[in-house]
């Protein structure tokens, strides 16, 4: 009797072990939807928890990553911006604002400019340091003057489509600038050159680099890693 | 009939499969994260505490397929975990059953007498309680990695909005090598766990799906080591029931 009973629970054990790995092994559809429900559930505790005030902080005598900080792109060669082919670079901020942006490179550096010695925290568990010069994603929402509309940004540049989608909350954050400037140099091609985003609130994936496009929108427009699978939040 | 006595609480022993659900795709999932930049050193910087920098988990024993899916699965269940981890430790906060696995003086000598009894220097097994005194340490440091486990997966999930757990673990990179270095002793715990299980006490199997603890069958009652019966020099199980053929 006891046996009896002692076996099947060792076969019910084993074989709720057994479906279960087989289950994990092939990541059924069926755990999808659950899957997506708790992605849209950590965003709203993400969004929760996330403060303006809470800021990364790096030590004055941190080594900086330097020439080993990773150069990544999605084009087969590093994407150089060509005046031959598409006119003195610029940054169009467009959208949901009262007074449309063109900013050329020099545009940019007369905005406000931060300076900040920050992590880059990527999505496949490193972080690097740099130094960042830029202008706060938030000085260039107010020069452009958003409307109630801006709930989402979408970033977007020349590497061959590239862009990623960002909630309001983190392009606002005080961390979040439009680099064009690394460890005290102007930013190079490998890096994103002329301009980049950069954040340590969000994983570097959505960090657009060759940035060309900053639109204010009421909706999320996913992203290139994003759409690809990835978190759309990408948050740190 | 035997002497059956109530072992473990239904809560007990529902957390304890939840956890081992839990674990099993958290520590699973986790391992194809690592494997993403399966080192801990920061790029141009190099990390001597670990010899096996750059060298990756084999993939049978990750899953989630590629880095996206397995950070969707690590992320969905941690709630599991969590809600899981507090309802176990609750529990035993609020019903007493801390005290079978919180260490109290006395267990470093009863855990030494223990260690002579498996290494065949003391003859008798120590008196015991409901669980031995290495057990209970290895008890007790499974749930403190639990903790552990939790706060430097909080680190390293919000190093920058939850910046004041990462600084208990002083930054980003040492919070993943602690995240990492907790899962595999929690692991390692785990087997040897699994194998005392069926090596001394198999027993314990029906306490921990139905509750019942036969403790005429203990490893005390049965003076039993690991793999005793492939010993001489043991006392036979004390037959609790009537003789079986």
């Amino acid at each position: 009797m006891t046996l009896d009973r002692r076996r099947f629970l060792g076969i019910s054990a084993a074989s709720i072990a057994g479906s279960l790995l087989a289950a994990c092994d092939k990541n059924p559809e069926g755990a999808k939807p659950l899957l997506q429900l708790a992605e849209r559930a950590n965003e709203q505790v993400e969004g929760g928890l996330f403060r303006h005030s809470a800021m990364n902080h790096v030590g004055a005598k941190a080594r900086l990553a330097g020439p080993s900080f990773p150069k990544y792109f999605i084009s087969p060669t590093v994407p150089v911006w060509d005046p031959a082919a598409g006119g003195v670079w610029r940054l169009e901020v467009s959208g949901a604002v009262r007074r449309p942006l063109s900013l050329t490179l020099d545009d940019l550096m007369k905005l406000p400019r931060v300076t900040q010695k920050v992590d880059h925290f990527c999505v496949e568990g490193w972080n690097a340091r740099a130094i960042w010069s830029g202008v706060r994603v938030s000085d260039i929402a107010r020069a452009a003057g958003i409307t109630d509309d801006a709930q989402y940004v979408d970033f977007a540049g020349f590497d061959k489509g590239y862009h990623e989608s960002w909630d309001m909350q983190s392009a606002m954050h005080p961390q979040t600038l439009v680099a064009y400037g690394m460890d005290g140099y102007l930013l190079t091609p490998a890096h994103g050159a002329p301009a980049r985003v950069h954040s340590p609130v969000k994983l570097g994936y959505k960090n657009t680099k060759y940035l060309t496009r900053v639109v204010f929108m009421p909706g999320r427009n996913g992203g290139y890693w994003s759409d690809q699978g990835y978190e759309w939040y990408g948050g740190t | 009939m035997a002497p059956l006595v109530k072992r473990n609480h239904w809560v007990i022993r529902l957390t304890h499969w939840v956890n081992l659900v839990a674990v099993v795709l958290m520590a699973g999932s986790g391992m194809r994260i690592f494997n993403a930049h399966p080192a801990f050193a920061r790029p141009g910087e190099t990390f001597p505490l670990n010899p096996w920098e750059g060298t990756s988990i084999p993939a049978w024993l990750t899953f989630g397929g590629w880095l996206a899916g397995a950070r969707h699965w690590h992320f969905a269940a941690m709630w599991l975990l969590v809600a899981n981890g507090l309802l176990y430790l609750g529990f035993l906060f609020f019903h007493g059953e801390w005290r079978d696995i919180v260490p109290r003086r006395g267990d470093v000598r009863d855990a030494i007498e223990m260690l002579k009894f498996y290494l065949f220097v003391r003859r008798d097994h120590p008196p015991q309680g409901k669980h031995n005194a290495l057990q209970k340490s290895a008890y007790f440091a499974m749930a403190v990695l639990g903790i552990v486990l939790v706060l430097s997966g909080l680190a390293i999930w919000k190093p920058v909005t939850l910046w004041f757990i990462t600084a208990l673990f002083v930054n980003f990179k040492w919070a993943r090598f602690v995240h990492f270095t907790a899962m595999a002793l929690l692991l390692l715990l785990a087997l040897v766990h699994v194998f005392m299980v069926f090596s001394v006490d198999p027993y314990s199997l029906r306490a921990i799906f139905t509750g019942w603890y036969d403790r005429a069958r203990s490893p005390e009652a049965r003076n039993a080591r690991p793999f005793y019966h492939l010993f001489g020099g043991t006392r036979p199980a004390p037959s609790s029931e009537a003789p079986r053929p």
